[in-house]
């Protein structure tokens, strides 16, 4: 469970005079969720476009299953599959003919490729629609269609770049339960998103991106504690503040300590959209 | 790593796609040419002889030239172009174990495959309308001219940062080829300044080597091998901008 699949190592990106990944150390560990949170222009897409081999990095190293990324191209891309957060999907192809494209890309043997994507196809719930062109299929379908086509290969890590951007509530839980099951059957997951409970429900680590750095890394409860469990959220001459506390008692001690001017508007457990703001400065939605 | 089989791996969707839109390719593929044959062959050039020879059979084996170009340069080019900015899924063959190599080549056969296509259907209507002989000289021209066009296109389709990028391209290069790289005229009836400058074109080396061999002339074997030369060196170019595209 602690091995690292993905281990990054001083990694840089520079545009010019702009650094947008400054020396970034990560390590994913085998067989976990781990969610890539950061703000609009914090680096989180280059990283990911880094880590997809579709960048390639000014300096640093990136191992992926045991590969040097610039060194050994080609196994390095035999060990991941990618849900990009467009549909980069071609539209006049059949769900079908998608799978098998990426079968026959990643050397799939002809004998073995029709049970592999009968398979997942039935995995996603997409059977029935396996002779429907990509353009005709709806939008939570062609992100299922997606994900199964990542998982053709049987890859080691799963990158899915805000997987449920776009979806209405009913494929989201449904996609979520994908990943959980893809997850639970062996795939390490490295997901970005910008929707909080999705980053709390899916996740076992966390870490968040800023100016190219990483800035905060551990596990929601972890993120949280440090931050403290319980928010509370007053306004002052219409001014909105938060506190934080360790438990509900120093929070409730914080409330009557207030002036006549403040109001309390709200306490709750806090979250990871809390964090985010506290160490980011800005919004998760603000991101993308 | 397997090229020949990556190759084909990369090409099968295009070759899927095509079997869902042949008539569409073929309809619009037809209609430049035809028009070409019409207004410069039965209109413009009707009576009148180019070096001796009718223009009707002078600028057919022009014309097939320019249909190389077009249906290869537009099959390869525009597709990637609009499959790598627009649907972005050319990210996925980037990202899939095949060597930079296969893809071009792979993106390129495509291209290749429509050119020859809609060529050969030229060719039996030049052979209809004219005394034009094919030989296998004038069959390697069409398949080196064919590659070398649509290697050109994968490079303007990965050099292109928006489709507008392309359209330029297009107007920049592919239409000064298209009137001067001598489909239409002989290169005898320009100035040598003129001419000397009409050599930098590839269309005008494929238009002479396939003039030459329909009309029983001496083969230009120069202007084949900068035929050869022009396809390697896209060539080269088109891998250099796919292996700058990912690692």
């Amino acid at each position: 469970m602690n091995d690292s699949v993905i281990t990054v190592e001083n990694l840089v990106k520079t545009y010019g005079q702009i650094r947008a990944v400054d020396g970034l150390d990560l390590a994913v560990n085998a067989g976990e969720v781990f969610g890539f949170l950061g703000p609009n222009g914090a680096g989180k897409t280059t990283t990911i476009r880094i880590l997809t081999m579709l960048t390639r990095p000014t300096s640093g190293k990136v191992l992926m299953n045991g590969f040097d990324m610039l060194a050994r191209p080609i196994e390095v891309k035999r060990g991941f599959g990618v849900v990009q957060q467009h549909m980069s999907l071609d539209r006049e192809l059949t769900a079908w003919e998608c799978m098998e494209l990426h079968a026959r890309l990643h050397h799939i043997p002809g004998g073995e490729r029709k049970s592999r994507i009968e398979e997942l196809l039935d995995y996603v719930e997409l059977t029935a629609e396996a002779r429907r062109k990509v353009q005709d299929l709806s939008g939570g379908m062609k992100r299922r269609l997606q994900i199964a086509r990542a998982l053709v290969h049987r890859p080691k890590v799963l990158f899915l770049d805000e997987p449920t951007v776009g979806l209405d509530a009913q494929s989201r839980r449904r996609l979520w339960e994908l990943i959980r099951r893809m997850n639970q059957d062996g795939a390490t997951v490295f997901l970005t998103t910008h929707y909080i409970e999705e980053a709390e429900g899916l996740c076992n680590r966390v870490g968040v991106i800023d100016r190219g750095k990483l800035i905060a890394l551990g596990s929601p409860l972890d993120l949280r504690m440090n931050l403290g469990l319980v928010t509370v959220q007053t306004m002052t001459n219409g001014k909105v503040s938060y506190s934080f506390f360790p438990d509900m008692e120093s929070a409730t001690g914080h409330i009557r300590s207030l002036g006549p001017d403040t109001k309390t508007i709200a306490v709750r457990p806090s979250n990871l959209e809390d964090v985010f703001v506290e160490i980011t400065g800005r919004k998760v939605e603000e991101e993308s | 790593m397997r090229p020949l089989a990556d190759i084909y791996s990369v090409w099968w969707a295009d070759l899927r796609m095509l079997r869902h839109l042949w008539f569409r390719f073929l309809v619009t593929s037809l209609v430049s040419p035809a028009l070409y044959l019409v207004a410069f062959g039965y209109g413009l050039g009707r009576g009148t002889t180019v070096e001796g020879t009718k223009y009707l059979e002078f600028v057919i084996p022009g014309i097939i030239a320019l249909t190389a170009m077009n249906t290869s340069f537009s099959s390869a080019g525009m597709k990637l172009n609009v499959d790598r900015l627009f649907y972005r899924s050319f990210d996925e063959m980037l990202m899939a174990p095949v060597g930079s190599v296969s893809l071009v080549i792979g993106k390129s056969v495509i291209g290749v495959v429509r050119g020859l296509v809609i060529c050969a259907i030229f060719v039996v209507i030049g052979l209809a309308l004219s005394s034009m002989s094919i030989t296998p000289l004038f069959v390697l021209t069409l398949l080196v001219a064919s590659f070398l066009f649509a290697f050109m296109g994968v490079l303007a389709a990965m050099m292109t940062r928006s489709h507008q990028d392309m359209a330029t391209f297009t107007a920049v290069l592919l239409t000064p080829m298209t009137f001067l790289g001598g489909t239409f005229f002989a290169l005898s009836q320009v100035p040598d300044w003129l001419k000397a400058l009409l050599y930098i074109f590839p269309l005008t080396h494929a238009s002479l080597c396939l003039r030459a061999e329909a009309l029983g002339k001496d083969f230009p074997w120069v202007s084949f091998a900068g035929l050869v030369l022009f396809t390697l060196f896209f060539f080269c170019l088109s891998v250099r901008a796919v292996r700058r595209a990912s690692i």
